[in-house]
């Protein structure tokens, strides 16, 4: 088990490299891919069972990032968890590259769904789970989604479905940073309550600081209940966490750092 | 037409272990067998199609081989998004059914007609189309989308469709069935319509014109050999099918013809207007206001026929 002050040290640096690819590549979402670093890092190295040498093992679990738009985050997670060789983030949306803006099936080892379009992550794992069931396996399907895809009718079908076959093997991480494109999400449709919504759909439904490792791998170890229950867990996030020029400003779900700007997130965020 | 696809795929199941059934809250009774024989196997997934959907696509990323299953606008336009992103362009091996395709279910209204379900799913890569003229063609059709390494749509009828095959058909995705051969004119009839296309042939017969009539039904990828002999030898060719004239068969065929070195040859397309078909009616009433009768399609294709022939 890595200790947590290992594992923030490593979100620090994923945290660095999402901002040098949104700078390089010039391309937008960086508050969205900032506000679920350490929810991806608690789970990698902290709960998810998966052998980077082996991505395909039929037993592994699956995370799907739902919020497929947080995809800089993603790639630089997998990379440092030895899915692929660092070196290939450089080419990240470069023409011809396999590291397209939204992350494409298996574009890289490890990315286990194409998404880009929201509401299609949670469906997708309820598929998984059930396979899972039926094939005889005990994986566990993760799915990473934020809070304004929450506002997409296909997640509460999921969510209407799942406790219905007790699919306790599923658990979902909501990126609950309060933003969506253009505005605040509470303020676009009424998320909240979410967290009461989650658990009036029959789900294990719990609220963390999304961005206090110890409480996030609590949340993701924790065995279920007995119940059959599936589990979300509602990660209360920053957006554009890690920066402070970029924290809980929404300007950054589109801006593009400059070299300046890279500068001085790489000093925050203690990188040489 | 959807009794020989549950009894088709239930025995399919007891020798495929990667099969699962999920239906969107239809086909009452209609699978007991299947539940029954494997009860592990089957969900109903309610009224929740985007759901059953993107469950299809995990389900078959993880090896299974699921089939989809409800009335067409809702197996197909209503998920549109689902079906492109999460089985078409994941490229996994879900097989689409829709019951009730074109104006089965006429007197239901448009919302639940499907003139537009073929035109639509032709458009996304790693998909085929395919559909079925008969009862006797649905089993052989489910069968080849096994041997298939992405997804597949296929559209049926509804029930008590005319069978149109008198003996097991020979069936290969991508290759229409010669139902009829004939001498004069060509019929290329999609799914249901390949048994009016007949009908009409028997009338041509009558009026001392010779008609082939193919079961076109795979839809995607075409019989282009078959297409470019048909072409090269008959003056007239029409497609005749229950879906809009935008879009289905006749447009597929349209596109591959207007690639090709002009041929002289005639293409006439039988299908369903560019319109919502809104008043009350059954399906043959329907058909006979679209102009998808025997008759209708008969009489056009003979003065087409003369006409070329007075060139």
């Amino acid at each position: 088990m890595t200790p947590t002050a290992e594992l923030a040290a490593i979100a620090r640096r994923i945290r660095a490299r999402v901002v040098e690819m949104s700078h390089a590549a010039e391309t937008p979402h960086l508050g969205s891919s900032l506000s679920c670093v350490d929810m991806l890092v608690a789970a990698y190295w902290g709960a998810v069972a998966i052998d980077p040498l082996r991505p395909l093992d039929p037993g592994r679990d699956r995370l799907i990032l739902s919020k497929g738009h947080a995809a800089t985050a993603l790639y630089a997670v997998l990379a440092e968890r030895g899915f692929f060789d660092a070196a290939l983030l450089n080419t990240y949306d470069e023409d011809g590259s396999a590291l397209p803006e939204h992350p494409g099936l298996q574009c890289v080892p490890g990315v286990e769904a194409a998404t880009g379009s929201l509401g299609h992550g949670l469906p997708l794992a309820v598929g998984m789970a059930l396979a899972g069931r039926i094939t005889g396996y005990d994986y566990r399907c993760f799915v990473v989604m934020s809070d304004g895809e929450c506002e997409e009718g296909s997640v509460w079908e999921a969510a209407m479905f799942a406790p219905v076959h007790k699919l306790d093997t599923i658990i979902a991480m909501i990126d609950y940073n309060k933003w969506q494109a253009t505005g605040r999400s509470d303020q676009i449709m009424a998320l909240a309550p979410l967290c009461e919504k989650w658990r009036a759909f029959g789900w294990d439904a719990c609220e963390v600081d999304g961005h206090d490792m110890e409480a996030l791998l609590e949340a993701l170890q924790r065995a279920p209940d007995g119940s059959g229950r599936p589990r979300v867990i509602i990660a209360h996030t920053v957006k554009g966490k890690g920066v402070s020029f970029m924290e809980d400003d929404n300007n950054w779900h589109y801006r593009i750092p400059t070299a300046g700007e890279v500068q001085q997130a790489r000093q925050e965020l203690g990188q040489p | 037409m959807r009794n020989a696809f549950a009894a088709a795929l239930t025995e399919m199941a007891g020798l495929d272990e990667r099969i699962v059934l999920l239906s969107g809250d239809i086909g009452n009774r209609l699978f007991d067998t299947f539940r029954e024989r494997f009860p592990t196997r089957f969900y109903n997934c309610g009224v929740a199609e985007a759901n059953m959907t993107g469950m299809a696509a995990g389900m078959a990323l993880c090896g299974l081989r699921p089939f989809t299953y409800t009335i067409t606008p809702f197996a197909t336009t209503r998920v549109i998004e689902q079906i492109r992103v999460d089985i078409c362009y994941h490229n996994v091996p879900v097989t689409i059914v829709g019951t009730g395709s074109g104006l089965s279910y006429a007197s239901l209204g448009p919302t639940h007609h499907s003139c537009e379900d073929v035109g639509i799913m032709r458009c996304f890569p790693n998909l085929t189309v395919v559909c079925p003229a008969d009862s006797s063609e649905v089993g052989p059709a489910l069968r080849a989308t096994l041997d298939l390494p992405g997804p597949a749509y296929i559209r049926l009828g509804k029930k008590g469709e005319p069978v149109v095959h008198t003996s097991p058909p020979d069936f290969e995705i991508g290759r229409g069935i010669i139902m009829l051969e004939g001498a004069d004119i060509c019929l290329l009839g999609m799914g249901t319509m390949t048994a009016v296309a007949l009908e009409a042939a028997a009338l041509l017969e009558a009026a001392g014109v010779s008609a082939r009539v193919v079961s076109m039904h795979t839809v995607k990828p075409l019989d282009e050999a078959l297409l470019a002999e048909s072409f090269a030898r008959f003056s007239v060719v029409g497609v005749v099918e229950e879906h809009s004239i935008i879009g289905g068969l006749g447009s597929a065929v349209a596109e591959w013809l207007a690639r090709r070195t002009p041929c002289g040859t005639r293409l006439e397309v039988f299908g369903t207007p560019d319109l919502f078909l809104s008043e009350a009616g059954s399906q043959t009433y329907m058909r006979q206001k679209c102009g998808l009768t025997a008759e209708l399609i008969a009489e056009r294709m003979l003065l087409r026929f003369r006409q070329r022939g007075l060139q």
